[in-house]
């Protein structure tokens, strides 16, 4: 059977993942991708009723076990140096620095 | 005399509490112990370095990334400060325990085995080993693990060498939560905080021979672990005793306001519940858990296969074993979906991990990639080329495609769709006005014993189906324990799962310490892992 995701696909997943690969892991990563993709078809040999619905947590929450939504209140976090810290580029009034968005020249 | 570091955590808060030994005693004799026999600890490769070298010059069993020692002795000495002033210290008082290095814990560097969180130093705590700590547990250091929990044999971490089994060092500890397992079967610590989405707590607790308990769903907060699949993901201790796992479950258990997904209900006091025994539990046995259905991925044919028999063996003499209890063996339960379980998986893990993975970017904390970037596209580019490994970029790209609109009827909603299908097998069984009124579902854990180091690595279907008798209870939320039955002709942990309906850990655990008290004279039990007389 011709492979689902083709080299193109493939390289479409990868811009859409910001990812940047080798070669020979995009050739292991497509070849594995295809190879799962043979496991989940299995799904489809499944009969699923019309009416069953989606489960998008196996266990059911209710008024009794759900926690309440909390107070809108803005709390400062208690320890802003320990988050800035873990910045790999800050500026002297504290922002985070990145390299600037890809502009293009339009006509 | 028994060594320090070979008490139960139980145990061992006993004789802290009673004064009879000092948490600082105790935390010392641990830290000497798994200096004997850890090796050298998981580190970043450098180019050319290669982890099977470092493991025959340093050998162990390599369960750390970062052990913190000094942290852990400043714990217990606040132990023994607290004690000395006539103050409670909590219940796990002076007890050793490990982290898997998915969760946060503020000070440490948390990685999820990953680069591109290697600089990562946390700022806050996960609620679940807070709550450990606060008990008066002394937190070792941070485990081993798959990358971001992605796999089931630890090999993926990017901290390298990976756990060894401490039974066989040739061989895998299971995975994701290798580093826990292998800590806890070596006695580096008296228990480990790991997690499971598809069979993680369970699968290398199997393999190591301990306790492997994952709670519902919900059962326990979810703040401080690094996210793979969210509506999976379910912190949970690994102990070498029943009784070890009640107490941890009940202190970490409970609400939250920092997770909304963690439930409100009351926690039970769990150690009391362990003494109701068996007595009258109807424990079924279903067919479904002894075979493994596969798909060959070049032909896309489907074989089935029956479990290892050693291990089909053993599952049944523990049927047999609490039958003498006096528990009632339901034989022939149907659980028809659990052949769909991994294949749903596939698809329902890899949105929530694409998802999840997307923060990873360099720009607020993280690796960042060191090279020129001509803007900001390329910097995330780099960075998560640079930054993830194999595993990760296997399912987050699967995530991307399953997720499309133009495919997600097909893939990611029929995989929710059949998620629910899997779910109403557990309801059936254990709806009290239905055919089968289980208290409980015994089935094996794994369909193998550990496989060898660089068996299964690469072939990323195989190596998913070791969960193939896991995985339903994170698709269906029921909590699940995995428990230690005996030996393989090759000196290898065999084990047993039991599952259960939401909320009903206390029947698991019940099950686990009743038939851990029937077999507590047994031969097999007086093995241990062949690296402790090596290193005595």
């Amino acid at each position: 059977m011709a492979d689902q995701i083709t080299p193109e696909l493939f390289a479409h997943l990868v811009r859409l993942a910001a990812l940047e690969l080798t070669p020979q892991e995009a050739e292991y990563l497509r070849r594995e991708l295809n190879r799962q993709l043979e496991a989940i078809h299995l799904l489809e040999a499944t009969p699923i009723p019309p009416e069953t619905p989606i489960t998008s947590h196996g266990v059911p929450y209710t008024r009794a076990s759900r926690a309440p939504l909390r107070d809108d209140r803005w709390r400062p976090y208690r320890n802003r140096e320990a988050l800035l810290a873990q910045a790999p580029e800050i500026d002297a009034e504290g922002y985070v620095r990145v390299p600037d968005i890809p502009h293009e020249e339009l006509e | 005399m028994t060594p320090l570091w070979q008490y139960t955590a139980l145990d061992i808060a006993r004789l802290v509490r009673r004064g009879e030994v000092s948490a600082r005693e105790v935390t010392q004799a641990v830290l000497e112990h798994i200096a004997r026999v850890d090796g050298a600890p998981g580190r970043l490769l450098e180019p050319g370095q290669d982890p099977e070298a470092i493991h025959a010059a340093e050998p162990g069993v390599h369960a750390f990334i970062t052990l913190t020692a000094e942290r852990a002795l400043a714990q217990a000495d606040a132990v023994d400060a607290a004690l000395a002033r006539g103050e409670d210290p909590g219940p796990l008082a002076g007890v050793p325990f490990t982290v898997k290095d998915i969760f946060t814990v503020e000070g440490t560097p948390s990685t999820a085995g990953s680069r591109i969180l290697a600089p990562f130093v946390a700022p806050y705590t996960a609620t679940a080993v807070a709550r450990l700590e606060a008990a008066g547990a002394i937190m070792l250091g941070k485990v081993n693990l798959d990358e971001f929990t992605f796999g089931s044999s630890n090999e993926s971490s990017a901290f390298q060498p990976s756990p060894r089994n401490p039974w066989d060092l040739t061989r895998v500890p299971g995975g994701s939560s290798g580093g826990s397992a292998a800590a806890v079967a070596a006695y580096e610590g008296a228990l480990s905080v790991g997690t499971d989405t598809a069979g993680s707590i369970r699968q290398p607790a199997a393999f190591c021979g301990v306790v492997g308990l994952k709670p519902t769903y919900g059962r326990v907060s979810r703040y401080g672990l690094i996210a793979f699949a969210s509506s999976m993901d379910t912190p949970g201790p690994l102990t070498r005793t029943a009784a070890d796992a009640a107490l941890a479950l009940r202190l970490m258990a409970g609400a939250d306001p920092h997770d909304a997904t963690a439930v409100t209900l009351p926690v039970p006091d769990y150690l009391a519940e362990i003494q109701k025994g068996v007595r009258g539990l109807r424990v079924g046995l279903s067919p479904d858990y002894f075979r493994i259905t596969r798909v060959d991925p070049t032909t896309g044919e489907w074989h089935t296969e029956e479990v290892a028999a050693e291990i089909r063996a053993a599952v049944e003499a523990v049927a047999h074993t609490l039958a003498d209890l006096g528990a009632e063996i339901v034989p022939d339960v149907p659980m028809p979906h659990t052949r769909y379980g991994i294949p749903a998986y596939f698809v329902i893990s890899r949105v929530e991990a694409a998802s999840n993975l997307h923060r990873y970017d360099g720009v607020k904390y993280g690796y960042r990639t060191p090279e020129p970037v001509v803007d900001l596209h390329d910097m995330y580019r780099k960075t998560r080329g640079q930054g993830f490994g194999l595993q990760p970029k296997l399912r987050i790209l699967m995530g991307m495609y399953v997720s499309a609109a133009q495919y997600s009827e097909r893939y990611y909603e029929r995989a929710l769709r059949v998620r629910t299908l899997i779910r109403r097998d557990f309801e059936a069984i254990f709806d009290p006005q239905g055919p089968y009124r289980l208290d409980a579902l015994l089935a094996p854990t794994t369909p193998t014993p550990a496989f060898a180091v660089g068996a299964v690595y690469g072939d990323s279907v195989l190596m998913q189906y070791a969960d193939q008798l896991t995985v339903a209870a994170n698709h269906a939320g029921v909590p699940a324990i995995s428990i230690p039955v005996g030996f393989d002709a090759q000196g290898l942990p065999l084990a047993a799962q039991f599952f259960a309906a939401d909320f009903r850990e206390d029947i698991l655990l019940r099950l686990a310490h009743a038939f851990e008290q029937a077999t507590h004279d047994a031969a097999w039990r007086q093995r241990r892992p062949p690296i402790l007389s090596e290193r005595a």
